[in-house]
């Protein structure tokens, strides 16, 4: 069948449970209730922290053919996940589901546990490297499920995505099982993806380098959630896991791309007292930050929230009274990790909370203005964030999906040109955000609104920036490198990628 | 015909260049290009065809390229092509 955007979705895939094609934005309308983990018991004093990895395991039942989960935050300092695994394959157990919140290339080392059946199957946000390449391989028996931030905790709490062993890494951890993320050395600030996996998961087991005596707080995930914990040496690399304040580009192109968003951003309506935002990491998102900051200031307006995967340029804002509130679900550098400790309107929220289309309503859905990358998008706006230009998975949906749903205006920023490669073309090799929520496309040499926002076009007529049509930006990309030839697949689905809701907007077959 | 009488290499591996090196061939052996690009799927048979292009217009009829692509335009690949078969018919002229 033939879904939304124009993709062919096999009526049946192997390996996964209720086909349903994507069909818009939000068409598919979910019945039911949602689920809940197995009913835990605790009596007074009982001993919670055992004295390995692997006591916790056996303590936790974990058998072959479970499915386990981790939380990125640690990104690529994380050593969790590949310490766990190795325990796990240690003991011999086989045919895992592995169900992290996102894979980054340090997780390249369970590779062989893939190959020895350890895991037979994963769901993620995205991969990268050497694993990205494996799963789009088609070596693993079940197609690998991408889903996005807010699909992840949409499945968990429907039940789609079972969790039974899940393992958290708590840079501060009490006796007792209270956790936060913002002290400890491996301190990563917001815990909001790890909350949603605590809060379903059968049996959640903290992992902690930084274990305190009871009470801790602040709480991030309770007590009443945490079945056992175990303390190490280092659950990460404090240098992977946040970077400094990133500098501003001196990329004259992203300048250029940041300058345009922001003049889109200035006319387009939405630009207005208590107005909210959330900006990507990118060179251009952050240079966006800091022009749209010297806007607000020049024009008296402040922001009502911000949003995010939060980086230090929000944080200055927010200590500077242009944003009122940050709201985070993961920290992507130091001093945005120092803010959600010490301030107040600086405020951690879960997955579900943040992206979660089916709950009485993320807070995407109050979001008014967002700034997205992409690796490729194409002539009827959907974006590609997942496979490069070999038809290879390396990237992650991330929130791109929710985001782009829920936010009044989507801003798409990207190069024309990397390398030879067009960024925008006639079909992107994988759908991951369907067109229908890209409001406008920014590149260094021009900028493209989707004719769906006649409005929008009409607000930027004034904002002085060369407007055009997407295929016209295709043409020139085109008239540079080429038309490009498209990526040839086999029939065989590495992955198939789940729009927010659950339903199949495309599927990653593999190379030939 | 042109007969390519020595080794020779245009370009670098910097990102959108292309890195062309040149063997000599006995007649009989014909064209042999040799590309590894990070744009392979999508553009290598543009890029062989450009190579090929430029040897037929310097009549060229055996000869080993290897090319070492990272992200060349048409353009820079037509001329770094250019100077590697000047080069190897020893005529490039310095300064």
């Amino acid at each position: 069948m033939i879904n939304g955007v124009g993709r062919v979705i096999p009526e049946s895939i192997a390996g996964i449970k209720n086909v349903k094609p994507y069909i818009n934005p939000f068409s598919y309308v979910p019945t039911g209730h949602l689920t809940g983990p197995a009913i835990k018991v605790n009596k007074p004093r009982s001993e919670k922290v055992l004295s390995s990895i692997e006591q916790a395991i056996d303590a936790s039942g974990l058998k072959d053919g479970m499915t386990i989960s981790f939380h990125h935050h640690f990104r690529n300092g994380d050593y969790v996940l590949n310490m766990v695994l190795g325990v796990i394959a240690r003991k011999g157990i086989k045919n895992l589901t592995l169900a992290p919140s996102s894979l980054n290339t340090i997780n390249e080392e369970i590779i062989p546990y893939i190959n020895e059946g350890v895991i037979t199957a994963v769901e993620t946000s995205g991969a990268r490297g050497k694993l990205g390449q494996l799963l789009t391989s088609g070596k693993l028996s079940k197609p690998t499920i991408i889903r996005s931030h807010g699909g992840r905790a949409r499945a968990i709490e429907c039940g789609e995505l079972h969790i039974d062993v899940a393992f958290i890494g708590a840079p501060a951890c009490d006796t007792y099982g209270n956790i936060n993320g913002v002290e400890g050395k491996s301190a990563c600030g917001s815990m909001g993806y790890a909350m949603v996996d605590a809060a379903y998961a059968d049996k959640v087991v903290a992992i902690t380098d930084h274990l305190v005596s009871y009470p801790l707080f602040p709480i991030s995930i309770p007590q009443t959630q945490v079945d056992y914990i175990v303390q190490i040496e280092a659950i990460g690399d404090p240098k992977g896991i946040a970077s400094g304040a990133l500098r501003i580009s001196k990329d004259p192109r992203e300048l250029l791309i940041a300058q345009y968003a922001t003049a889109a951003i200035e006319y387009s309506g939405y630009f207005k007292q208590d107005y909210s935002i959330q900006l990507g990491s990118g060179g251009a998102s952050l240079a966006a930050a800091r022009f749209l900051k010297e806007k607000m200031q020049k024009q008296g307006i402040t922001a009502s929230f911000g949003l995010g995967g939060v980086t230090a340029p929000f944080i200055e804002m927010l200590e500077e009274g242009l944003i009122k509130a940050v709201y985070d679900v993961q920290d992507f550098d130091i001093p945005s990790i120092e803010s959600i400790k010490k301030n107040r309107n600086h405020q951690e929220m879960s997955a579900s909370f943040y992206a979660n289309p089916h709950t009485g309503g993320p807070i995407v859905n109050q979001l008014d203005v967002v700034i997205l990358s992409a690796t490729e998008v194409d002539v009827n706006f959907n974006v590609n964030v997942i496979t490069d230009s070999n038809g290879v998975i390396m990237g992650a949906v991330g929130g791109h999906q929710d985001t782009a749903a829920g936010a009044a205006l989507s801003i798409v920023v990207a190069p024309l040109l990397r390398g030879r490669l067009p960024m925008v073309i006639d079909q992107v090799h994988t759908v991951c955000t369907p067109g229908e929520t890209v409001d406008i496309v920014v590149t260094e040499r021009g900028v493209a609104v989707n004719p769906l926002r006649s409005d929008l076009k009409d607000n930027l007529k004034a904002a002085n920036i060369p407007l055009m049509d997407i295929e016209e930006l295709r043409n020139i990309a085109y008239e540079f490198a080429g038309k490009p030839d498209p990526i040839e697949v086999s029939e065989r689905i590495a992955a198939v990628v789940e729009y927010r809701d659950g339903t199949l907007i495309d599927v990653i077959r593999t190379t030939v | 015909m042109l007969q390519i009488i020595q080794p020779s290499q245009a370009g670098t591996v910097e990102s959108n260049d292309i890195l062309i090196i040149l063997t000599p061939v006995s007649a009989d052996n014909g064209i042999h290009v040799e590309l590894t690009s990070p744009v392979l799927k999508k553009y290598g048979r543009q890029i062989k065809n450009v190579i090929q292009e430029v040897l037929l217009e310097q009549g060229i009829e055996a000869i080993h390229v290897s090319a070492n692509d990272r992200g060349a335009l048409d353009c820079t690949i037509r001329a770094r092509m250019m100077t590697a078969i000047d080069r190897a018919k020893g005529e490039e002229e310095l300064g």
